[in-house]
């Protein structure tokens, strides 16, 4: 862990990737700002340094599969496939606008997204299909997928867990976004997610916990994937929601926001308080 | 055509069985020609001989779960594989509709849902078993191919004719054997509608295995009543054969409908959509009306008591003539 340079670049990815998430924000419709920024330092070390992706060739077929569980942060994953040079950086002005690519929710054929999402529960079946058509035919490639800690109420994605773990999908990573909010508050308040490693544990997982934001131990997590052969692996990344932006953090409003101009200024202000030395 | 054909005994016999059963020897012979097949279960039973014991590298039991069945399969298919994903017509349409829409109708992929226990079929089990709004649901999933086969030969010729379809399918099949329509080889086209009987008095279209039945039933009453009904086998719900349907509104005097499902939605629907743009004329639909049902009884009776058999057909082909 303290092995990690003094400036290190997927740091400074993660701080950049949060900037645009809040020019995202600051456009007409808003974004979903406390989401796509506690997943941001986890998006940063995967498509800076985890997932094997061409962007000049997005169907490369051993790539490794990205699948965004939790759609509504599409934001981070825009600002993730923009500087990992899937899109333009200059697009991510164009979200939610008419006419452009970037929905609220990820579509289908933006390079790079391999599934539309948004409707939560679908992603983990998604990505356990693809991580049995890679093993069954012969690929490398493994399948990642990003939940989020509500999304895990959802009974379909017990389903996929159920069956991934039957099925012994040690190519199959899972990450779980535990910033610990969902709209009306605490996860805990809403429904029970806790024993939640221990959860995925009795569902034939191996799981890992881990801070969310430490780039360095993420680094550690995901460079020896798969953790246990004939288990897939479920990483529960202890996040906070809307970090990086002292005005969001841990705040159940950050959950969806429209940054006025003045309310931008505020928070770009405070991110840069935060800008990696 | 008449059916006044020569009788093959090897026909007869082999399709003598319920259409889950030729679909499953069937796929599993595409499979075996085709790596890219897979038998997607949700613990059906019936797959474990027929597919599991030969081609167990191509065959995935994901348990009593449709969501991530179709969830999954959606997964599979867009990594490259064609995965049949099988489950009960109520569990894929109603209960996982949601990963039918968005992950396989929304992706265009190659997944083929074959559901089974279609309409009534399911008979005793009662209505948590029946789907009848099955068809009204999956056809306004755009990329949707809706194919429903009217006995256990068409159902042979159905899973030949979309094994390479690049989109998604949903193929509706019943649950127990139906009577026999097609006692020979003939030519099964998709997406056109095949006229079984020739007629230009009125027309009957029937989606279905019982349907068509009774449609052909009705065809033979209406004849002693001096009327020549045209009968079509809408097999391919979607897309349909809108040239057909405008054929028999301009050639005919009007159309009736008849299917085991909701009228509201399904094939009458359809047809009502047609004609409606098209070539306006009288419609009368024939199925399930409006309301839950406790009946005990089997397919056949269940059909009778929602309204659905040949008297009330050829009583609605007459109507349709005395309008």
């Amino acid at each position: 862990m303290s092995s990690a340079p003094i400036v290190d670049e997927t740091t400074v990815l993660a701080h950049r990737m949060r900037e645009h998430i809040l020019r995202m924000g600051a456009t007409e419709h808003g974004t979903h700002v406390g989401g796509s920024l506690s997943c941001a330092d986890v998006l940063a070390v995967l498509y800076g340094e985890v997932l094997r992706v061409r962007p000049d060739e997005p169907d490369w077929p051993e790539r490794d599969r990205f699948v965004l569980s939790k759609g509504h942060a599409g934001a981070a994953l825009y600002a993730a496939l923009a500087e990992r040079g899937f899109l333009p950086v200059d697009e991510l002005e164009t979200y939610g606008r008419r006419g452009g690519r970037l929905a609220g929710h990820p579509l289908r054929r933006l390079p790079g997204v391999e599934f539309p999402t948004g409707s939560l529960g679908h992603g983990l079946s998604l990505a356990a299909g693809v991580a049995l058509a890679l093993r069954r035919t012969g690929r490398t490639g493994r399948a990642f997928v990003l939940l989020g800690d509500g999304e895990l109420q959802e009974g379909s994605v017990w389903e996929a867990a159920m069956a991934a773990g039957h099925h012994r999908l040690d190519n199959l990573i899972a990450v779980v976004d535990r910033n610990g909010l969902q709209i009306t508050g605490g996860t805990e308040e809403c429904i029970t997610l806790e024993p939640l490693a221990d959860r995925w544990r009795t569902f034939g997982w191996h799981a890992v916990e881990v801070d969310g934001h430490d780039v360095a131990a993420l680094r550690e997590v995901f460079a020896g994937v798969p953790r246990q052969v004939g288990r897939p692996t479920v990483v529960i990344a202890r996040t906070v929601k809307g970090r990086g932006v002292p005005l969001f953090e841990g705040k159940k409003k950050s959950h969806s926001v429209q940054l006025t101009p003045r309310l931008y200024q505020r928070a770009a202000a405070g991110l840069k308080t935060r800008r990696p030395q | 055509m008449t059916v006044t054909m020569a009788i093959d005994t090897d026909w007869i016999e082999r399709y003598s069985v319920a259409s889950r059963d030729v679909y499953r020897r069937v796929l599993a012979e595409l499979a075996a020609a085709d790596p890219r097949i897979f038998c997607m279960d949700s613990d059906m039973g019936g797959f474990e001989d027929s597919f599991a014991a030969h081609l167990p590298e191509q065959y995935v039991n994901v348990g009593i779960a449709e969501a991530n069945l179709l969830g999954m399969s959606a997964g599979l298919a867009a990594t490259g594989l064609r995965p049949y994903a099988n489950t009960i017509a109520s569990f894929a349409a109603a209960r996982a509709c949601e990963q039918m829409k968005i992950d396989i109708a929304g992706n265009d992929l190659p997944v083929r849902v074959v559901v089974t226990h279609a309409g009534l079929s399911a008979g005793h089990y009662g209505p948590t078993h029946h789907a009848v709004e099955d068809i009204a649901i999956v056809r306004t999933l755009p990329n949707m191919t809706v194919v429903v086969p009217c006995d256990a030969a068409e159902t042979e010729y159905a899973v030949r004719a979309t094994a390479d379809l690049p989109g998604p399918l949903f193929l509706r099949l019943g649950r127990a054997a139906t009577p026999l329509v097609h006692t020979q080889p003939y030519e099964f086209r998709l997406g056109q509608a095949h006229e079984l009987r020739a007629g230009d008095d009125v027309t009957i279209v029937a989606t279905g295995p019982y349907p068509v039945v009774m449609a052909l039933a009705a065809q033979r009453m209406l004849t002693g009543h001096g009327v020549h009904a045209r009968v079509l086998n809408m097999h391919t719900v979607k897309p349909i054969d809108r040239a057909a349907l405008v054929r028999a509104a301009r050639q005919t005097r009007g159309i009736v409908t008849v299917e085991d499902h909701v009228v509201a939605g399904g094939l009458g629907a359809a047809v009502c959509e047609v004609v409606a743009e098209e070539h306006p004329c009288p419609v009368r639909r024939i199925g399930v009306p409006d309301r839950f049902n406790d009946f005990v009884a089997d397919e056949k009776d269940l059909l009778v008591e929602a309204g659905v058999s040949p008297e009330r057909i050829a009583e609605a082909a007459l109507a349709v003539l005395r309008r």
